[in-house]
Order: structure tokens, then sequence, then C-alpha cells
């Protein structure tokens, strides 16, 4: 029988992927438990959420009652065991297999025996940080994009154990939240960073290469295929130094040239050249103004 | 600007009803002359001298260290195989290539309403380059199992914001030409990366036959 979901579970929920996941789950009616170990993080999380759905209502694109709503069916908690009565948990903690693993055996002993266990992870395998848990089969990849609260795609990943019955429950309440789901397999980067991460390297190599300058490189990839984005100014928004840690979780897993750090990356990192955050990355910035393009 | 064409055969970036092509002049009073198939002819009098490459690099038709051809560069505007050319050319400088004729083209296309970058001299100049081996990946991916071809294309769409997907881009350019572009690409690097793909090499196999 498909698992009835109402009370949602959000591990990491202080951390820029768990808040807004938070926020999807609340939005859509569900009871939603935001745990983080660190209290004063979720504080911060919270009233930046609560700033979100604010502009929502001044935007006239949810009403006041709404929000209200929204924000009291909320908890907060730094404690696991505000998790016991969860029907689903996703867990958006820090990229580290260890950690994961470590929350989700920690999660068999506080939650019900039905519950379903997601993952957000970008880059790790589902069915390794499914053997974290003694249910195996009831874990499942669900990798939200950023900002959760506006993107819709979700990728979801079936780990060698996982049960149908889990992965189709798990689905539904996705399509539920007013989610896009697709489906992909349990590899490295699944569809959306097994393509970008590679392309974006590739990118930073013809810079390297002096196949053309920054600016006419992102010129080109919007302009001729109308990418809203190019490569070199989204790596300076992902950080120079994200990307050094994306290249380095898939070139060992995958050994896939492409996907190894490119010496001008690395450099460019060494010289605290990190993109937006640094202001100056591939381009420079000041404010929110960039320069060179 | 009053540019030329000297045309032996079909243009892959400005076909013969194209507003471009049909504004150009008579030869004998042109300041920039545009090769498309011809045999190019030095001129160091003329402010440029274009040459629209398909797949190879400019050094093929030029001897870059010669001094008479510090006013050639090559040219592409970016199409995915048989889909309309987009706005975008591509000027390939190489490295005998004076600034003066690059700001020459570059005014050129711009007034024609045009959008130009500049790349050094490499087969696949810089779209090329990049997306050959994103399809190729896409395509593999297809292969492998990881995803039907509609969530690969939607997740591009969705989670990327690209206005179509690899693998819809791909098949509607025509898999044949993929496989055109990528064997090219593979020759002059030598990488896995720009190999054909199963799918276009057996699309250009059936083509053939
Ligand atoms: N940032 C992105 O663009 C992005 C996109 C998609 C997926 N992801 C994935 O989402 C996950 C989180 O990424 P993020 O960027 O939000 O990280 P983040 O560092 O912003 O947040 C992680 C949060 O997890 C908390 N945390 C860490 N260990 C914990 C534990 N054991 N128990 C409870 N809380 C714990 C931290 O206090 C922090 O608030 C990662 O798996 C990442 O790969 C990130």
């Amino acid at each position: 029988m498909t698992k009835i979901i109402k009370t949602v579970g959000v591990c990491g929920a202080g951390g820029t992927m768990g808040a807004g996941i938070a926020l999807v789950a609340a939005r859509a009616g569900f009871a939603t438990v935001c745990f983080d170990r660190s209290g004063d993080t979720l504080e911060k999380a919270a009233k930046q959420s609560i700033g979100f759905l604010d502009k929502s209502v001044e935007r006239g694109k949810l009403d006041a009652t709404k929000r209200d709503g929204i924000v009291a069916s909320m908890v907060r908690t730094t404690k696991l065991e505000g998790l016991a009565d969860c029907d689903l948990v996703i867990e958006a903690v820090f990229e580290d297999l260890s950690i994961k693993r470590e929350l989700l055996g920690q999660l068999d002993a506080v939650c019900a025996e039905d519950a379903i266990f997601a993952s957000n992870t970008s880059t790790l395998s589902i069915t390794e940080i499914a053997s974290g848990s003694k249910r195996p089969e009831r874990v499942v990849g669900m990798h939200f994009c950023l900002p959760a609260q506006l993107m819709k795609l979700i990728e979801m990943s079936p780990g060698i154990l996982t049960s149908e019955e889990v992965f189709g429950a798990a689905w539904q309440w996705t399509e539920t939240c007013g989610q896009t789901p697709v489906k992909t397999q349990d590899k490295p980067g699944f569809i959306l960073n097994a393509l970008l991460v590679p392309f974006n390297n590739d990118a930073i190599r013809a810079v390297e290469a002096g196949v053309a300058e920054p600016a006419d490189i992102d010129r080109a990839i919007k302009v001729g295929l109308g990418y809203k984005m190019g490569p070199l100014e989204l790596i300076d928004l992902i950080g120079l130094d994200t990307q050094v840690r994306l290249c380095e979780a898939f070139y060992p897993i995958t050994l896939d040239p492409r996907a190894a750090t490119p010496p001008l990356l690395r450099r460019m990192v060494a010289a605290g050249l990190l993109g937006r955050k640094s202001g100056r990355g591939f381009f420079a910035y000041e404010g929110n103004t960039m320069f060179g393009a | 600007m009053r540019y030329a064409f000297i045309k032996a055969g079909p243009s892959r970036s400005f076909s013969d009803d194209d507003a471009f092509f049909r504004n150009r002049s008579d030869p004998a009073g042109a300041e920039i002359d545009i090769y498309t198939g011809a045999r190019f002819k030095a001129d160091p009098t003329k402010a440029a001298i274009l040459i629209e490459l398909q797949d190879e690099c400019l050094g093929e038709h030029v001897d870059d260290q010669a001094p008479q051809n510090a006013n050639v560069l090559g040219f592409a505007r970016y199409r995915n195989g048989r889909d309309e050319p987009s706005n975008l050319v591509e000027i390939v400088r190489h490295s005998g290539t004076k600034i003066a004729a690059v700001q020459a083209v570059r005014e050129l296309f711009s007034a024609a309403g045009l959008e130009v970058v500049v790349c050094s001299d490499h087969v696949g100049r810089i779209i090329n380059r990049l997306v050959i081996p994103k399809y190729n990946a896409a395509l593999r991916f297809l292969d492998e199992g990881l995803a039907s071809q509609a969530d690969m294309d939607l997740t591009c769409k969705l989670g990327l914001g690209y206005p179509d997907g690899p693998i819809e881009r791909v098949v509607r350019g025509g898999l044949a030409n993929h496989y055109s572009t990528s064997k090219a690409l593979f020759e002059a690097f030598g990488l896995p990366s720009f190999a054909p793909p199963r799918r276009a090499t057996a699309a250009f196999r059936r083509d053939e036959m």
C-alpha cells in the first residue's frame, strides 16, 4: 500500500537547500519539521523563509492567511527526536558520505519502520548513502535544484535496493507539492550535474587554451544556443571553489577526463578568485554589476 | 562598408535570399571580400577578406605566416545541423591577423544586426568545441539507460533554463550532421569526448545505405 505522507522532516533545514525544501513541503500543506544541528542557522533560515513568503504576499502570489498557515506549519528543532512522527524525512546535510550514512543510522532509531528517507545529494550514490540505514529499501534520491523554493525540477533516483512502493510514494509526494520529478538512475551527478560539471570545465579549458576571451565564450553560448547564462558567468555564480569540489567529487568516481579539475581553475582558486562572492572570477564584479563581459 | 560575395556553392551562413547576401555590392568596389566555397586570393588592399568555414580551421586555407594574409579571417554563422542559422557569427583570427581587419569585420556584421564573437583558429571554434562533448555525453547516457530522452531534455530545460534539451536539439539538427561535426573534432583533438556517439554514427551509416 502506498505510504500516506502527512508530516515531513527536513534535516539540514538551516542550510541553503534544506531551508528551500522545507518551504516547498510547508507550502504544499504538510506539517514540516525543520531539523538542523545548528540552532543559529535554523533561526536565520526561518527569518529568511518568512521574508521570502512576505515577498510572495507583496507580489500578490500568496495571500496573507495562507502565509500565516505555512509559517505555523513549520516547527524547528535541533533534536533528532523531533523527527519521530515524520512520514518522510528529506536530508540536505553536508555533502559527505559518512555524515549522511551516520544520519540515516540515527534516523532508523527515531523514525517509524515505514518512514521514507530521501537524500538531496548532488554527487554521492543513493545506494551508498542508503547503506547507512538498516532499511535501504526505504531510501530514495530526491535531488532538488537551487533555489528549491522556486525551481520545479526534482531528479528522483532509486538506489539498488529501493522498493518500488517507496519510490512511487516519494514521486507522488513531489507531484503533490507541485514539483516536476524526472527519473534517473543512481549514477554520479544524475542528469543535471553529469552534463553541467564537465561542460563548465570545458569552458574553463577553452579559456586556458586561448580559444577566446571569457566574454566571447559566454556570448557565443548565450546567443548561439539561447542559454540564459554563459558557462563562465555561471561558474562565477556557483563559486570557483565549489566547482573544484564538484570536480573532486566526480573525477575519482567517473575517471572522465572532462570532470577533472582544470589547472586554470585551481590556479584561480589559489589566487582567491572565487567568482561573485570574492568580487572576481572570470569576470569582475562590483556590487551586483558585472564588468568585463 | 561595401562587401562582395565570391561564391562557389551554397553558403551555410547566408542563403541567396538572406538580406545580408542580397545587400552585397559588386566585387570591384568592395572593401571586404567574402569567400564561400571559392578558392581565396590574397589581396592586401582590402579592409578584410573573409573565408567561410565549415568544420575545418582557417589554417587549411591560409598560411598565417605570410604577410599578405594579415587581413584574412575565417567566419561561420553558428548553426545546429539543419536548423536555421543563428544570429551569432564566430569570427576566426589567425596568429597574424591585424586588429584593423578584425575591427572592420566586427563592424560589418554588427551593422547587419548580427552578434559577433572572435576566436583563435581552432577546429570547432567556440560553440561546437563546447557543445559536441556535451551532446555526445547525453546520447551515451541515453544508450546506457540513465534516463529517458524526454526526462533528459526536460531536466536541462527546467534545471538549467535551456530553450531546448540536448537530445531533441541533436535530433532536430540531424544525427548524421552531428556525426560529421563530431568526427571532424575527434580527428582534430583525438579526445574520446569528441568521438561520434553510436546513435549519430548509426544515423550517418543509414543515410549512406
Ligand atoms: N547548494 C546547492 O546548489 C545544492 C543543490 C542541490 C543539492 N545540494 C545538496 O544539498 C545538500 C546540502 O547542501 P547545501 O548547499 O544546502 O549545504 P549547507 O552547508 O548550506 O547546509 C547544510 C546544513 O546541514 C546542517 N548539518 C550538517 N550536518 C548535519 C547533521 N548531521 N544533522 C543535522 N544538520 C546537519 C548544517 O548545520 C547546515 O545548516 C548537499 O547534499 C548538497 O550536495 C546542494
